[in-house]
């Protein structure tokens, strides 16, 4: 009885173990586009620009450089853990003279059609080139110069404070990678 | 303190009925009276707690290091929980027969209850931010979060079964009558819990 | 009963969710849009096809005492098989439905027609029987997503048929999947009634 069990598992475990082995590179190829793509989202490289990673404090850094080893910008992983419904990823893409290049958002669970909004290009193309030594990286209520989602403020602080948290990071740690090949020992 | 917050947050904040779609099955089934949906709530608490530890255990010391557990985590976890709810039926008519007549028509339901297997897939696969910094729960983690999962759980039966008690004396539209009147019901109850999004 | 009987029970005399009630959880969850729900209906379905094929096929060599265990992992197996091809091919519908695929294993229909038809009858009107339900499923899914999407985002299927200011946020929110189905289901139950 308990054979007859232990054949149908043996039978597929062995079938999944075929089916996992045949969708795994898939798989794998598909999360190394998304992640490729999503940097390419926001710095606007193409697949021949050569990156690097780097990890600062707890922000994750992918570093673009052209032909000539310079420094295009950095998509930087960012977070804040003060959204309305917990944790907000950014990958905010920063040019090498500090000007935010584009965002996009990596993970929310906002509510829909309120904070979720902030997923709208109307609500995160505002940081698009703008460069955070001359625009207050904070929303108009609280005196900077981000527009709030309507009726969804702390979803939009949350927002704007994790891409001052790379901003600001990244102004500090720069210049250490202005040029590649150097930083990686 | 964290604990504090992983129970909170998913007994009101992400009820497992209302915010996550798990267990409506067993919810619209056992929410005739107040003193089944009582019982069923308890055999919940018990199993969940209980399966959630033994598939984190299995997961975390057979599945990972043999590197099975992108593809038989499924099929282990749904045995194991049958398994287990065999198991605690056999013992506790053993043990305590009383507590045995109380769960024990419940017991076999709770296999196909998907709030069991959900909660048990959800903890081994998901990362969580309880405490600042996003990381896979620890086995404390998990069971804290599981038995969090099944008090809201009992906690939304046992309400529903309440209202459920005093729709039965009204007489609503006949096509309305038994399940649209108390799912709508159960809407209503969603829009009361959404209330607290935002409190942990 | 004639095979066509198998087959278009499913869609609307039997439909599993708006008539018999069964597996009501990835219904109200995934259903927040038309694509969402169509996208599990269909996952479901065809697990619900191999499994019954299977099952049908295997019927005289699993021992009646651990059938249920049996039936289980045969529709693990299905599950997981979906679970993979969905995260190679359509990741991001694989994402949308997140943890509501694998727990196809423990939607009471697939586990009741292993039970209750496949386990019981040969293998052709097995597939009929899971091809009819999983169907029926799937049209009540997509409508419960049209319905939704259509209030909630004044869409149907990304195809804006509202304008935004008419969108009405809640249909989209936890609270009207289960006012939604409550209402549909009603409309079933009236009509069912009057044509007796």
């Amino acid at each position: 009885m308990l054979v007859a069990l232990f054949v149908i598992t043996a039978i597929s475990g062995g079938l999944l173990g075929l089916v996992y082995g045949m969708t795994k590179d898939t798989i794998a190829e598909v999360d190394a586009k998304k992640n490729a793509q999503a940097i390419a989202d926001v710095l606007g490289t193409d697949e021949n620009t050569r990156l690097d990673t780097a990890t600062v404090g707890d922000l994750f850094y992918n570093l673009a450089y052209d032909a000539n080893d310079n420094l295009i910008g950095a998509a930087i992983k960012t977070y804040s853990n003060s959204g309305f419904n917990g944790r907000i990823e950014l990958m905010v893409g920063i040019l090498a003279d500090g000007t935010i290049n584009a965002i996009s958002v990596l993970s929310q669970s906002e509510t829909p059609g309120l904070g979720a909004n902030m997923v709208q290009p109307k609500f995160k193309d505002q940081f698009n080139g703008k460069n955070p030594a001359s625009y207050n990286l904070s929303v108009k209520k609280d005196g900077g110069d981000v527009d709030a989602i309507t009726a969804a403020t702390i979803s939009s602080r949350a927002f704007t404070g994790a891409v001052k948290l790379a901003c600001d990071s990244f102004e500090a740690n720069k210049a250490k990678f202005m040029k590649g090949g150097q930083n990686n020992e | 303190m964290k604990y504090l917050i992983i129970i909170l947050s998913t007994i009101l904040v992400n009820n497992v009925i209302f915010s996550q779609f798990l267990g409506i099955c067993p919810f619209l089934g056992t929410s005739k009276k107040t003193s089944t949906a009582l019982g069923m709530g308890a055999a919940v608490i018990f199993v969940l707690t209980l399966a959630t530890l033994v598939t984190w255990l299995v997961n975390q010391y057979l599945l990972i290091p043999l590197g099975l557990d992108k593809f038989m985590q499924t099929i282990a976890f749904i045995l194991i929980i049958a398994a287990l709810v065999q198991m605690v039926e056999i013992i506790l008519k053993k043990i305590s027969p009383s507590l045995y007549t109380a769960l024990g028509v419940f017991l076999p339901l709770i296999t196909t209850n998907c709030a069991v297997l959900g909660v048990s897939l959800t903890v081994v696969t998901k990362e969580f931010n309880y405490g600042g910094v996003a990381h896979m729960l620890s086995l404390g983690e998990s069971v804290v979060y599981a038995v969090g999962i099944a008090l809201g759980f009992a906690l939304a039966l046992v309400i529903f079964a309440g209202i459920r008690e005093h729709i039965d004396l009204m007489e609503p539209p006949k096509g309305m009558k038994g399940t649209p009147i108390a799912l709508i019901t159960a809407g209503i109850l969603a829009l009361a819990f959404m209330g607290f999004t935002g409190i942990v | 009963m004639s095979n066509l009987k198998t087959f278009t029970k499913g869609l609307i005399k039997e439909n599993p969710i708006l008539v018999l009630l069964l597996g009501c959880c990835p219904t109200l969850a995934t259903t927040t849009s038309a694509i969402n729900g169509m996208s599990m209906g269909l996952a479901t379905t065809f697990v619900l096809i191999m499994s019954n094929l299977v099952i049908s096929l295997l019927k005289n060599f699993i021992p009646d005492k651990v059938r249920i265990p049996c039936f289980i992992v045969v529709i693990a197996s299905f599950v997981t098989i979906v679970q993979l091809v969905m995260q190679a091919y359509v990741p991001d519908i694989y994402e949308t439905l997140g943890l509501f695929i694998p727990l196809i294993v423990v939607n009471c229909i697939v586990l009741g027609r292993a039970e209750a038809f496949a386990s019981k009858n040969p293998v052709w009107p097995s597939i009929l029987d899971g091809a009819g339900m999983g169907l029926g499923f799937t049209l009540a899914l997509t409508v419960l997503g049209c319905i939704r999407e259509l209030l909630g985002s004044g869409s149907i299927f990304g195809l804006r048929l509202l304008p935004e200011t008419a969108n009405i946020l809640v249909f989209i929110l936890p609270p009207g999947a289960f006012i939604c189905l409550g209402f549909l289901i009603a409309i079933v139950n009236q009509f069912k009634k009057e044509s007796h």
